[in-house]
């Protein structure tokens, strides 16, 4: 594996985290965070999305009228997220009915159309798959970071095992209910984000102006 | 002066290459408490006036102590009339030793209800102010700022706002949340788009319902459950509002505050007082109060004139709305948070009104929430931005019309 392919694949999950840096797909990251089990599915499904979605459209790329671009991509990307819903109701379905309509939301997920346009596009099929998995990569540790703390302070579980011992049960764990809720996964994106920036000091941004210094002088007492 | 020179003495070791170099903040922090600070702005544009930030803040936080030591004797009041009608002794936990030291638990004495009250509120409010201090404190440092009073405005009016019976574990996360993401991640005292206080009540009422609300926790009585007057609203209308002993509650009682609900805002008097305070010293913007004031009668007048079989609360006159719940309090010491408000005169009506209509509007049209007026002031401090734009837009649009020829 050269540098170059190595880096498409690894870049994503710090250095170019689609949902930390690029401030992609949100919307899914609060609401399917709320139990790791789910997470995890709808990290796997995504990542298959994207990953497949940019090799088939690299392949066709040649042949896609540039006017009806996003129509053909829109095409491409809604046959596989269908694939993937049908897949998961066969063989998932309890998991399925609580991802509800966010498995078929994958259709809009910036991340998945992004790539699509931005590499996919301009890139050989090999190397655009990869840069898919790399960027479902960054997605899933975005997402499983937030639901492992969603759902132990939430609901004091992993997987769904109880590893605090809730007050209701005779425990001492008191839950923490705006966990559940789905305005904690902003915060907790926020404070992901603030540690990301405090290591990775060069992708904080600019700022949009400067206060002036006040300007002051040592007065006798 | 004695204290001047120790102060100018260690100066050297605080200053830029000193040995503690590091904690400036905390030298300027304790030096400007004495002494009004030495540097001076000598660019042109200046206004002279001898209140700055620290004399308001503190201006605010004395204004808050009637409603403080009002809030103490209520508490007290509510637990040992609780007692008494349950029979109970003693609050049997480690309460019940400094309680029993100085007092006993006669509902009759003032001295021992402001006592059982103190016993439980101290610890709350040392809790919040030595957490939350230090958040401040480590901020400030770290990025080199002052330490300001804001803090202790923050810290008392939560204290105030907590149901008495709080854990103090909830009391200590609560003002992190507050004061971290209420108002440092955003640049600190004067960045802060919302009121750190309410940031950090909302934030205990999402994340431990149980313990903010329900029946259960405004009387700091094990096992006692009594609903505030704003709950009996919403479950059975105004006829039929009780105090904590079942007699009944009458405007007077809700005006002085004999009834139950957060620690300091059930007397609208002691309120009153500090809002007299405030808007002597012309801290507090009398626009943005009479604003609130005014939404309120308006829209509850509205929904009186409505009226409904099926909701009792839309039948609560504007009168009873300004006495329950933690209407006054929101409307003295919160909604006036000169940071999180609007800036423009106008601005401040328009700001003021909404969060009148929103409280009264959550009140009665959403049975999930009695109270609302936590949501109507931090929706509308969301909003102040959007209202002060629209006021400047408009006023620039006014002025060029004017201008035309």
């Amino acid at each position: 594996m050269s540098i170059d392919t190595k880096s498409i694949l690894v870049k994503p999950i710090f250095a170019n985290n689609p949902i930390a840096l690029q401030i992609l797909g949100v919307c899914s990251a609060l609401a399917v965070t709320t139990g790791l089990q789910v997470t995890v599915v709808m990290c796997i499904a995504l990542t298959v999305v994207t990953a497949f979605s940019n090799l088939f459209i690299s392949m066709v790329r040649k042949f896609i009228p540039n006017s009806i671009r996003i129509i053909a991509q829109m095409t491409i990307i809604a046959s596989l997220v269908i694939a993937v819903d049908q897949t998961l109701q066969a063989f998932a379905y309890e998991i399925s009915k609580q991802l509800s309509v966010f498995v078929g939301l994958i259709i809009t997920n910036c991340i998945v159309m992004g790539r699509a346009e931005a590499f996919a596009m301009k890139n050989p099929p090999g190397l655009s798959f990869l840069d898919g998995i790399g960027n479902g990569l960054g997605y899933s540790v975005v997402l499983l970071s937030v639901a492992t703390i969603r759902e132990l302070f939430g609901s004091g579980s992993l997987f769904g095992v109880q590893v605090l011992p809730l007050v209701s049960n005779g425990g001492w764990y008191q839950p923490n209910g705006l966990m559940l809720l789905a305005p904690s996964a902003f915060f907790i994106i926020g404070f992901l984000i603030w540690g990301l920036r405090a290591v990775r000091v060069e992708q904080e941004e600019k700022d949009e102006f400067k206060i002036a210094p006040h300007t002051v002088q040592e007065a006798a007492h | 002066m004695g204290l001047r020179r120790i102060l100018d003495d260690i100066a050297p070791h605080f200053e830029k290459g000193g040995r503690y170099e590091k904690w400036y903040s905390l030298y300027e922090a304790v030096d400007t408490i004495f002494y009004s600070p030495s540097k001076v702005t000598v660019s042109p544009a200046h206004v002279r006036d001898g209140v700055d930030l620290k004399r308001i803040m503190i201006t605010v936080w004395l204004a808050a102590f009637p409603a403080m030591f009002y809030g103490m004797y209520n508490v007290g009041y509510q637990a040992t009339t609780a007692m008494a009608g349950m029979g109970i002794e003693t609050t049997g936990d480690w309460h019940a030793f400094w309680i029993e030291l100085f007092s006993s638990y006669n509902p009759n004495s003032i001295w021992d209800n402001f006592w059982y009250g103190a016993v439980h509120y101290i610890p709350i409010y040392a809790t919040i102010f030595i957490v939350g201090g230090f958040w401040e404190v480590l901020f400030a440092t770290v990025r080199k700022h002052e330490i300001n009073e804001g803090f202790f405005v923050t810290s008392i009016l939560f204290s105030l706002i907590v149901p008495p019976d709080l854990p103090l574990w909830q009391a200590a996360l609560g003002i992190t949340f507050g004061v971290v993401v209420g108002k440092e991640v955003f640049g600190g005292t004067g960045k802060n788009f919302l009121n750190p206080a309410l940031t950090a009540r909302a934030f205990l009422f999402f994340a431990y319902a149980p313990q903010m609300s329900g029946d259960a926790v405004w009387t700091a009585v094990d096992g006692f459950s009594g609903a505030t007057s704003l709950s009996q609203i919403a479950a059975d209308g105004m006829p039929v509002l009780t105090g904590s002993m079942g007699q009944e509650l009458t405007w007077m009682d809700a005006f002085i505050g004999r009834e139950q609900g957060s620690i300091g805002e059930t007397s609208a008097l002691a309120i009153m007082i500090g809002a007299v305070i405030l808007l002597v010293t012309r801290i507090a913007s009398w626009r943005i109060m009479s604003g609130v004031f005014l939404g309120m009668m308006a829209f509850s007048l509205l929904l009186n004139a409505i009226g409904s079989d099926t909701n009792p609360g839309f039948a609560t006159p504007w009168y009873w709305h300004f006495v329950l719940g933690g209407f006054a309090f929101g409307m003295v010491f919160m909604a006036t948070d000169p940071v999180s408000a609007a800036m423009t005169n106008t601005g401040k009506w328009v700001y003021g009104a909404l969060i009148g209509v929103l409280a009264v509007m959550i009140r009665v049209l959403n049975p999930a929430y009695p109270e609302g007026v936590m949501l109507a002031i931090l929706f509308a401090n969301l909003s102040a931005p959007l209202i002060d734009y629209v006021v400047v837009r408009a006023n620039i649009k006014r002025r060029l019309a004017r201008n035309v020829i």
